[in-house]
């Protein structure tokens, strides 16, 4: 049973990074718009260059 | 044509609410703003790409992104880049533009609301995930230092998880216990303290059962269903209320030394403004000079334009169409005709106040109760067993299992779906209790210009004119930008008529255009001034020479849908009337055509608002649907209400649904989306109650574990999520 002493550390911290990705994916306006990115990614206007 | 009534439109009350905001903004130094458009129709990805081709095209614009979820456009673009120009030119590629509020702080306040809503959940998710792994270790059977340990650290992380999750209950909670009231955050606030209190008493205790999985997942079911709550109304309501055009409302007063431009609230009674064509009346007053014609619609829903001269009175708000006037300000400020109808708006929607939602009724009778039960459980146990542990854990057991967890999602779950069903089909949703008071109604009073019809006029008769009647007609209305010639000319040229060769055009501002065409005098306008009869329908009178004048007669366009909305409306049974300010025969003509019988003409804006409050008053639930400024008094006073985008800001703030589509279509959709929406939260709270009833005999026995609890939980509130997605 010694081993929980390091997967409940470790399990937690994986979850907490978890947690830190979404803060930064909020951060970042990620969830602002879920409808329109699913519709982004099949248009073809910048297939050929970049936005700038 | 409706573009007429789609730009420059006044605040509810120009000198008191924009102008602070409005003047801050145009007194800001010129950087490049992001300015904010309202696209109620795009629907895919060639949408997004159009509407950025279109704005990026542009010039002035640097950058322009679509968000297809709220439907909106956010357009970087420099200082001399007007919003009208966006409008139009996305107009002119067939997408439907408004204009939202440039200001973006409001927007921006929503947002912050909605994300640290999101943090909250998404920290709730995590706790409530670990502690439940730790949990089940308990569940299963785990004892002494293992058991002691799970829940030492269950609380190490539940503890702070509840703290900062659970802040938005506590603080409405508290607003209520100030206030004296109760509400749903009540009991909520008391479970959860309980809950964690007791639990970390009994793990010092090295007791048996901790309950601070049962606490952090309450938190966890709560913010979901608030944070959809959030999400359903931030967008619809920041969209409908700022979709205004914030005129600064400055108005150019005549000097001795020439004309300079005033803020509307520096004027004078005796002062005299100038009012340009195109322009809208700043003040109530009384025309000193000039000749012109007044379109009235949104004031009084008069369709039909009104002649100005010398002495003819005004009202702020009225739109000048023709020639530049001199008026004489009578009033100004808080004491025009415009400021009066916000007054009256004011007054109707603090007697609507007393509506009490669904969710308000199932608290009024939850929140005692729970608290009741589980002071008597305390009690009980404490007498029979002269135990305060085991007491105070039974209650904590009660009030955990009794706790609103489904009931909290009962209604955000069903009005998140049904609103979003709704927003899809152009319809914004901007009070959460709309759709009850929707499902209500049995009354539907309709006002006539604006609504039912487009307000823009659609010339009649075209084809009986003769080829060079046309031709003329044509060449003399291309000349001027009254609403009348405007709708002339694009119905001329639709028929492939091309322009006589007209010279010596002059308008007549007030009564018409005139000019010369192979040696004869031609004039169109007004009929007195060409010398005939005036009909009772809205028209102008072409005359070539000396021949008699021939009547180019107008109808009002009906909207989308209108005579299949009110079709339906019947066939419902719901009694449909029609309230208008227009003249008694351009109303009875129309509601004949439509098919309606209930009709009052010439009503004044506080008639109306009368005549919603006394069908009130004999047990109708009025749906109002209206736009225009005389309408928005009673759009406050009804039940319930809708107005269309295209109508004035005032109308669109008092009302409670917005019409995003030129359609009324989705009046009907609305209607029974809001009945079976009832329905839906009423089987929500009939399933919340049954697990109630399941559990509650458990807890008050001491039977109940954190295991019972946890599951009861988690079952009821994702059958009533699902049981919302049903929604048809």
């Amino acid at each position: 049973m010694e081993i929980l002493g390091l997967l409940i550390p470790v399990s937690l911290g994986l979850g907490l990074l978890g947690l830190l990705a979404f803060w930064w994916m909020l951060r970042r306006g990620q969830f602002d718009d879920p409808d329109g990115d699913a519709h982004r990614i099949l248009r073809d206007d910048y297939d050929d260059k970049p936005k700038n | 044509m409706t573009a007429t009534f789609e730009h420059s439109r006044p605040a509810a009350c120009p000198a008191c609410v924009a102008a602070p905001a409005a003047e801050a903004l145009a007194a800001a130094p010129p950087v490049d703003a992001t300015l904010m458009l309202s696209l109620p129709g795009i629907h895919c990805a060639g949408c997004i790409s159009g509407v950025e081709r279109v704005l990026n095209r542009v010039p002035g614009v640097t950058d322009a992104r679509v968000n297809l979820t709220l439907r909106r456009a956010a357009v970087q673009a420099g200082p001399d880049v007007d919003v009208a120009d966006l409008c139009a030119a996305l107009s002119a590629a067939g997408y439907e533009a408004h204009e939202l509020d440039a200001g973006t702080l409001a927007v921006t306040d929503a947002d912050r609301q909605g994300r640290d809503l999101l943090m909250r959940l998404a920290v709730a998710f995590f706790a409530m995930m670990n502690v439940m792994l730790l949990s089940v270790a308990v569940w299963s059977g785990a004892e002494g230092f293992t058991r002691d340990m799970m829940h030492w650290i269950s609380a190490a992380i539940a503890i702070p998880a509840v703290i900062f999750c659970g802040r938005p209950f506590y603080a409405s909670a508290w607003g209520a216990l100030r206030g004296g009231r109760l509400n749903m955050d009540v009991p909520i606030t008391l479970a959860i303290v309980l809950a964690v209190g007791t639990s970390l008493y009994e793990t010092m205790q090295s007791g048996e059962h901790a309950y601070f999985d049962a606490a952090i997942a309450l938190c966890t079911f709560l913010l979901a269903g608030r944070y959809l709550d959030h999400r359903t109304r931030a967008a619809a309501r920041s969209a409908a209320q700022e979709l205004a055009a914030l005129e600064v409302p400055r108005a150019l007063r005549v000097t001795d030394t020439g004309e300079e431009t005033v803020s509307v609230a520096a004027l004078c009674v005796g002062d005299h403004v100038r009012v340009k064509p195109g322009g809208r009346i700043p003040v109530d007053g009384r025309v000193v000079a000039g000749q012109s014609e007044l379109d009235r619609s949104l004031m009084t829903g008069e369709s039909q334009p009104v002649f100005a001269g010398p002495d003819t009175q005004v009202s702020a708000g009225e739109v000048n169409l023709t020639g530049p006037l001199t008026v004489e300000v009578m009033a100004a400020g808080r004491d025009t005709a415009l400021h009066r109808i916000a007054d009256l708006v004011a007054v109707a929607e603090a007697g609507r106040g007393n509506y009490t939602s669904l969710a308000d009724q199932a608290a009024r009778l939850y929140a005692p109760g729970v608290h009741i039960l589980s002071a008597l459980a305390a009690v009980g146990w404490f007498i029979g067993t002269q135990d305060l542990r085991v007491a105070l854990n039974i209650a904590a057991a009660v009030l955990i299992i009794t706790c609103p967890c489904a009931l909290g999602l009962a209604v955000p779950a069903v009005t998140t779906a049904a609103s979003g069903r709704l927003f899809r089909r152009g319809m914004l949703i901007k009070d959460g209790t709309a759709l009850e008071r929707l499902a209500e109604v049995d009354t539907v009073v309709f006002d006539k210009t604006g609504t039912l019809t487009t307000g823009a006029p659609d010339p009649i008769g075209l084809d009986t004119l003769a080829g060079s009647q046309a031709r003329v007609a044509l060449a003399l209305a291309r000349g001027s930008s009254h609403p009348l010639a405007e709708a002339l000319t694009s119905g001329l040229a639709a028929r492939g008529v091309r322009p006589a060769h007209v010279e010596a055009l002059s308008e007549h501002p007030g009564y018409g255009i005139a000019g010369t065409w192979k040696g004869q005098p031609v004039q169109l306008g007004r009929a007195a001034w060409v010398g005939a009869d005036a009909p009772d329908v809205t028209a102008t009178f072409l005359r070539i020479g000396d021949a008699a004048p021939v009547m180019i007669a107008f109808a009002d366009t009906l909207r989308d849908g209108a005579a299949d909305l009110v079709e339906t409306l019947k066939a419902q049974g719901k009694r449909v009337m029609l309230v208008s300010g227009d003249t008694q025969a351009a109303v009875r003509r129309f509601a004949a055509g439509i098919g309606i019988n209930d009709v009052v003409a010439e009503a004044l804006p506080m008639e109306k608002a009368q005549i919603v409050a006394d069908l009130a008053k004999d047990g109708a639930r009025v749906l109002m649907v209206g736009d225009g400024l005389n309408d928005s008094a009673a759009l406050a006073g009804a039940h319930v209400s809708i107005s269309p985008a295209s109508g004035l800001d005032a109308a669109r703030a008092a009302s409670d649904m917005v019409l995003m589509n030129r359609s009324l279509a989705p009046i009907a959709d609305a209607m029974r989306t809001a009945v079976s929406a009832r329905a839906r939260i009423r089987e929500n709270f009939s399933i919340a109650t049954v697990y109630n009833i399941l559990a509650v005999p458990l807890a008050v026995a001491g039977l109940c574990s954190p295991l019972i609890a946890a599951l009861a939980m988690s079952s009821s509130s994702i059958t009533v999520s699902l049981n919302a997605l049903r929604l048809k």
